[in-house]
């Protein structure tokens, strides 16, 4: 007998090749008390159509759960702006699922939490903005900083283990020794350093966003000896933009292979950006086609699997199997073509449009780089800018 | 690998509670859930978790994997996957 675990998760593969979609993301909701400037919810939020009721979101979770996905992520939005979460987590629980709550906290009061943990609720990610009052406030345009404090405090009480998040960038990233040691102050388990990825809010405003290289290797240092300080008792994950690389991320471990996302109004996709890829139509599941047919069958989830879809240089390129050509939604928003490969790769013919961004990001930190002036996510600016400059707000 | 000492049959593994064991019929496999991840376990690493409880020691879990699969001798197997499952974090011994 020989024993070991195998950490792949995709080795579970049904005859025609095609994992099963483990991790069920479901955005059930837009409404945010919160404005972020790198929000990754797409630039049109505020025009979508109504969001899907309980009941259709339990046929969903039960349907998902029959193919096999065993993680599911409860986002938005803020999911605690919708009164029957608690509804939901207490079904999925009996049906099997790990559930995580992905919230700002803003709304998760005592008695709210204690009828999530009642109802079966596994794991709490509570997002940071920055380890100051001052930032953290201006940054999500809000006070809730305190708040915050206090949803700590209360996740900690309920037994919970706590993945606490803080999305990095240019304004924030020589704050991380603070925001590790406000981390541990709060007793947090894991915590994910994660460099903003420049999508739809984040792309928007990236000229704001983007660190220097000086500030990254900054960063990962002050991590490093933080690391070493706390041993075990806490996992440091910082993920670095992918700007600063020379091959490109296996974004989502591949297209439909084992990510899902159903958005508040019942869009289903294979990541949190694809939405806004032209010339694919991502079915709903209020037309009648249930999870299953939909991740197996429809031309959208087999767009782009694989790699049948690929041109050069990803086609005959030898590290082909090991990104997959990178995020198509990045190859779209960069070069105008999502089968490109994805322009962070320096084989890539665009790659000069991420050697460009990046050089207008060196220099002191305080210099002011942008023209466009820093845009919050808020309802009005999503129908503005929609109204004003349409698919082109997510692009280069 | 790793700079922890190695482990001696009379310790007692535990799953912390970040993790949960579950059977997966989609996959016919043992997984461990945690925040946001999830890991496939092989057949024998996933009858060995099973049977970590925090109450029955490492010759314990040995002895009843020997006797439900007839199997003269599995401590050295068991010792060597709880190696790793301890270095990942996996199981926690007090």
């Amino acid at each position: 007998m020989s024993a070991d675990g195998s950490v792949s998760t995709n080795s579970a593969v049904k005859p025609n090749g095609v994992g099963h979609p483990l991790w069920l993301l479901a955005e059930i909701t837009y409404k945010c008390p919160l404005h972020c400037v790198f929000c990754y919810n797409p630039i049109d939020y505020a025009t979508y159509g109504k969001e899907l009721s309980t009941d259709e979101w339990l046929k969903v979770l039960k349907d998902a759960r029959a193919i096999g996905a065993a993680q599911l992520g409860f986002s938005g939005g803020e999911p605690l702006m919708r009164d029957d979460l608690e509804i939901m987590v207490a079904e999925a629980h009996k049906m099997g699922y790990y559930i995580n709550l992905i919230t700002s906290g803003v709304g998760l009061s005592e008695k709210r939490i204690a009828a999530l943990k009642e109802a079966g609720l596994d794991h709490i990610q509570l997002s940071f903005q920055d380890s100051t009052k001052e930032m953290n406030d201006f940054l999500s345009s809000t006070k809730t900083f305190e708040l915050k404090n206090r949803v700590a405090k209360l996740i900690k009480q309920y037994d919970y283990p706590m993945v606490f998040n803080c999305v990095i960038h240019r304004l924030n990233v020589d704050h991380v020794g603070k925001i590790l040691e406000m981390a541990e102050t709060m007793g947090a388990e894991y915590v994910e350093l994660a460099n903003t990825q420049y999508y739809a809010w984040a792309h928007y405003n990236r000229e704001h966003l983007l660190p220097s290289r000086e500030q990254l290797v900054r960063a990962e240092a002050v991590t490093d000896e933080f690391r070493k300080k706390v041993g075990d008792k806490m996992r440091i994950f910082f993920v670095a933009p992918d700007f600063y690389e020379t091959r490109p991320k296996k974004c989502m471990n591949g297209w439909g292979n084992l990510f899902i996302v159903i958005t508040a109004d019942g869009v289903v996709l294979p990541c949190h950006e694809a939405r806004m890829l032209p010339g694919i139509t991502f079915p709903n599941v209020r037309d009648g086609g249930d999870v299953k047919s939909i991740w197996y069958d429809s031309d959208a989830f087999n767009k782009y699997r694989g790699d049948g879809w690929m041109k050069e240089p990803c086609r005959t390129c030898p590290e082909k199997e090991k990104d997959l050509g990178g995020c198509r939604c990045q190859a779209f928003m960069l070069s105008g073509d999502a089968t490109n490969a994805d322009p962070v790769c320096d084989k890539s013919p665009h790659h000069q449009i991420v050697l460009d961004a990046v050089a207008k990001a060196q220099g002191p930190e305080k210099k002011v780089l942008a023209i466009k002036p820093l845009t919050f996510r808020e309802d009005k600016n999503s129908r503005l800018i929609t109204e004003t400059e349409g698919s082109a707000a997510y692009r280069e | 690998m790793s700079d922890k000492p190695a482990l001696t049959l009379e310790q007692t593994p535990k799953i912390p509670k970040l993790f949960r064991l579950q059977w997966e019929e989609a996959q016919q496999a043992h997984v461990l859930l945690y925040p946001e991840g999830m890991v496939k376990l092989n057949g024998p690493a996933g009858e060995i978790l099973k049977r970590v409880d925090g109450q029955k020691n490492i010759a314990d879990i040995a002895k009843d994997l020997e006797q439900t699969f007839n199997e003269p001798d599995l401590k050295k197997d068991v010792l060597a996957f709880l190696e790793i499952a301890h270095e990942r974090g996996w199981v926690r011994f007090n």
